[in-house]
């Protein structure tokens, strides 16, 4: 499968009054066909800023993409004029938010925000439109489609609203959906029914999904690809499999060891990653992870990491000293070997 | 029973309805059932986690152990005293040894006060720490055992990071030298690896100061690390009830067994093996309950008697209840 959306030295920056954030800074990443793709990290990492960069939806004028190329089917999204980018739009890269409620326009029935893109991008009729938007609305599990074309967002629940913005957004079909958190705001037991139904339908519709997520265990099931990001870079990317099980970036380790999980025997206590994600102003000269690192070497507090390879496959980190980082089986440990300044402490440093 | 075995609380049949519609505005008049007919006992040094999804109940209680919600009926036990029968001026002591921590440490905290205001002023009015010299002590001390620095009093909470906010959250409930801490939500509003943190934290201070926590949240995995005990709701009901390794580990109510089943698990490896049993549907309006058991439109293994009959919270095993008419 060829490469759909190729993203290359992607920076986007937000100009205040207090100095510049370098929300992403400089990522690279892409999606093949079909394909599904994570991007993981915390708040503030930049993993939805570099969505609403891709939908070239950032706020200006403060927020700005300042560098780098988004190919997507061969065209740089960058390049095309702002007529040529609202075709772009919901007809060939969809969204997915994650609060619906939000996104939906509270005094339209869900038939006409359903119909409204299928007119304007596919030139349908009002009629068949319609007809769509029902089928559409039944292809995501809600039932009795033609009475709920009639009702408005707030009389669908958070659930039906989320399958309703997956319709919106299948509505075109796009050759990519970029997905922020499309089960945060949703119940565990609700969450999973949306994602069984994000996965069937990009299978069955061969549609390639961009997930962004602060929850490592949603995109363990889904994902093909993983990409860890931190203080807007990339710190590591991997299969799935290479991610969660031989996680080599700290911070991927450290993320990994943090939270409890229910497949594991209880451990008496919690392994944290000691203090705090960097000011995104003020970033630190070398690796942005080095103050909160039990790895950390002289190297890393001057001088920034690549990303480099971790064996044949496409699994790469961004760290000096990635060849001792974790290679302890399934489970490894974010506990280091010398632990200078990190761990142990109770004091936040700020 | 004496003072050590006595539970420290006990909810007693705790019902908690709502009245909506029907003012103004007409709509049908209708009644919420957010807590309907809640048991469990407290004791001291334990902590009892309590959990299920949105709108089953789970903050309402805490509220109606705290008398911020008045009960429609039941009782509130707590060192011996039903709380549900006392006024303001009589409550006013026991809030002193009832404090909560809440989800969003940024709106429970006041904007224009510094932190050192925020953690000290309380110690003023309980007449804890009289002096003012001797209260800026104690909040150094405080900050200190949550983990911040002598410094953070000057800070105002929008200063600090989310982390740091639910440490002055803690320390200030900590300040009131309290028996029973109700955590709501604590970290859910925090990312991950800050989650952890204060987890750790608040065992510590657990350990230090033999706490006792009713810990409210919805994240199972989380719940299983803190609780000695975990509750169950679902639709304002408890529908199981056991020791932590218990219910984790052979639950009883197929609700249970279908919120552990949701849960995904950070290794692809596993997830590819394991089945996924996606529970349908969504949780019924407490407004229009079920009849019979509030689950069985959802349940995978109901019968025809589920429909009609409402189960009891029995005790399948010792110490391991649960309100299923199959368990």
């Amino acid at each position: 499968m060829g490469t759909l959306l190729d993203v290359r030295s992607l920076t986007t920056h937000f100009v205040t009054s207090a100095g510049v954030v370098r929300a992403v800074d400089g990522v690279t990443w892409d999606v093949n066909a079909g394909e599904t793709v994570a991007l993981v990290g915390e708040s503030g990492c930049g993993k939805s800023v570099s969505a609403l960069s891709i939908m070239r939806l950032v706020q200006g004028p403060a927020g700005r993409i300042v560098d780098g190329t988004m190919v997507f089917k061969g065209r740089d999204l960058l390049k095309l004029s702002e007529e040529e980018m609202r075709r772009v739009r919901g007809r060939e890269i969809a969204m997915i938010f994650q609060e619906p409620m939000t996104s939906l326009n509270p005094v339209l029935t869900i038939g006409r925000q359903l119909t409204e893109g299928l007119e304007i991008h596919l030139g349908m009729t009002a009629a068949a439109a319609r007809t769509r938007a029902a089928e559409l609305l039944a292809m995501v599990g809600i039932p009795d489609p033609a009475r709920r074309l009639a009702q408005y967002p707030h009389q669908f629940s958070g659930g039906m609203r989320q399958r309703m913005m997956i319709a919106m957004a299948l509505a075109c079909d796009p050759g990519l959906i970029l997905a922020d958190e499309p089960t945060t705001a949703l119940d565990v037991t609700i969450q999973a029914q949306i994602l069984e139904l994000m996965k069937d339908l990009s299978r069955r519709l061969g549609v390639a999904m961009l997930i962004i997520t602060h929850n490592l265990g949603v995109v363990a099931r889904y994902a093909d690809r993983v990409n860890v990001m931190y203080a807007g870079r990339i710190i590591e990317r991997g299969t799935a499999r290479d991610i969660y099980t031989n996680p080599r970036h700290p911070y991927t380790l450290g993320l990994l060891a943090s939270v409890p999980r229910l497949d594991e025997p209880r451990r008496e206590r919690l392994a944290p990653i000691e203090g705090q994600p960097p000011d995104l102003m003020r970033l630190p000269p070398g690796c942005a992870f080095a103050p909160r690192c039990g790895y950390r070497v002289e190297r890393c507090l001057v001088e920034v990491p690549p990303l480099s390879s971790i064996g044949d496959g496409g699994h790469v980190a961004a760290c000096w000293e990635a060849d001792r980082v974790g290679g302890r089986g399934r489970r490894a440990s974010a506990e280091s070997p010398a632990t200078p300044g990190a761990g142990g402490s109770r004091i936040i440093r700020t | 029973m004496n003072a050590e075995t006595a539970p420290l609380l006990e909810v007693r049949n705790v019902v908690k309805h709502f009245t909506v519609g029907g003012g103004m505005f007409g709509g049908p008049r209708g009644i919420v059932r957010a807590v309907d007919g809640v048991s469990f006992a407290l004791h001291r040094g334990e902590t009892l986690g309590l959990v299920g999804e949105s709108g089953c109940g789970k903050t309402t209680t805490g509220r109606c152990i705290l008398q911020l919600e008045r009960a429609t009926s039941g009782s509130v036990m707590f060192e011996g005293r039903d709380l549900t029968t006392l006024d303001e001026t009589e409550l006013r002591p026991v809030r002193r040894k009832i404090q909560v921590i809440f989800q969003d440490p940024y709106s429970s905290l006041n904007p224009r006060m510094t932190v050192g205001q925020i953690i000290g002023e309380p110690l003023g009015v309980h007449g804890l720490v009289p002096d003012a010299g001797r209260r800026r002590a104690r909040v150094r001390d405080l900050l200190s055992r949550v983990g911040l620095l002598p410094q953070h009093a000057h800070r105002y909470p929008h200063e600090m990071s989310g982390g740091q906010r639910q440490r002055v959250g803690i320390a200030r409930a900590l300040a009131m030298e309290p028996s029973l801490i109700i955590c709501d939500e604590p970290v859910s509003a925090l990312d991950v690896s800050i989650q952890a943190q204060i987890i750790n934290l608040l065992e510590d201070l657990q350990a230090e100061y033999r706490l006792t926590y009713l810990f409210i949240a919805h994240d199972l995995a989380v719940v299983r690390h803190i609780s000695d005990r975990v509750a169950v709701m679902y639709l304002g009901k408890i529908v199981e009830l056991a020791d932590r390794k218990a219910l984790y580990d052979d639950p009883l109510h197929p609700y249970t067994k279908a919120l552990l089943a949701a849960v995904p698990i950070p290794d692809p490896e596993l997830e590819a093996r394991r089945e996924r049993v996606v529970l349908g549907g969504e949780v019924p309006s407490p407004l229009n309950p079920p009849s019979g058991c509030v689950f069985h439109p959802r349940c995978p293994i109901a019968i025809d008697r589920c429909r009609s009959v409402i189960p009891d919270l029995r005790e399948i095993r010792p110490g391991h209840w649960a309100a299923c008419l199959l368990a």
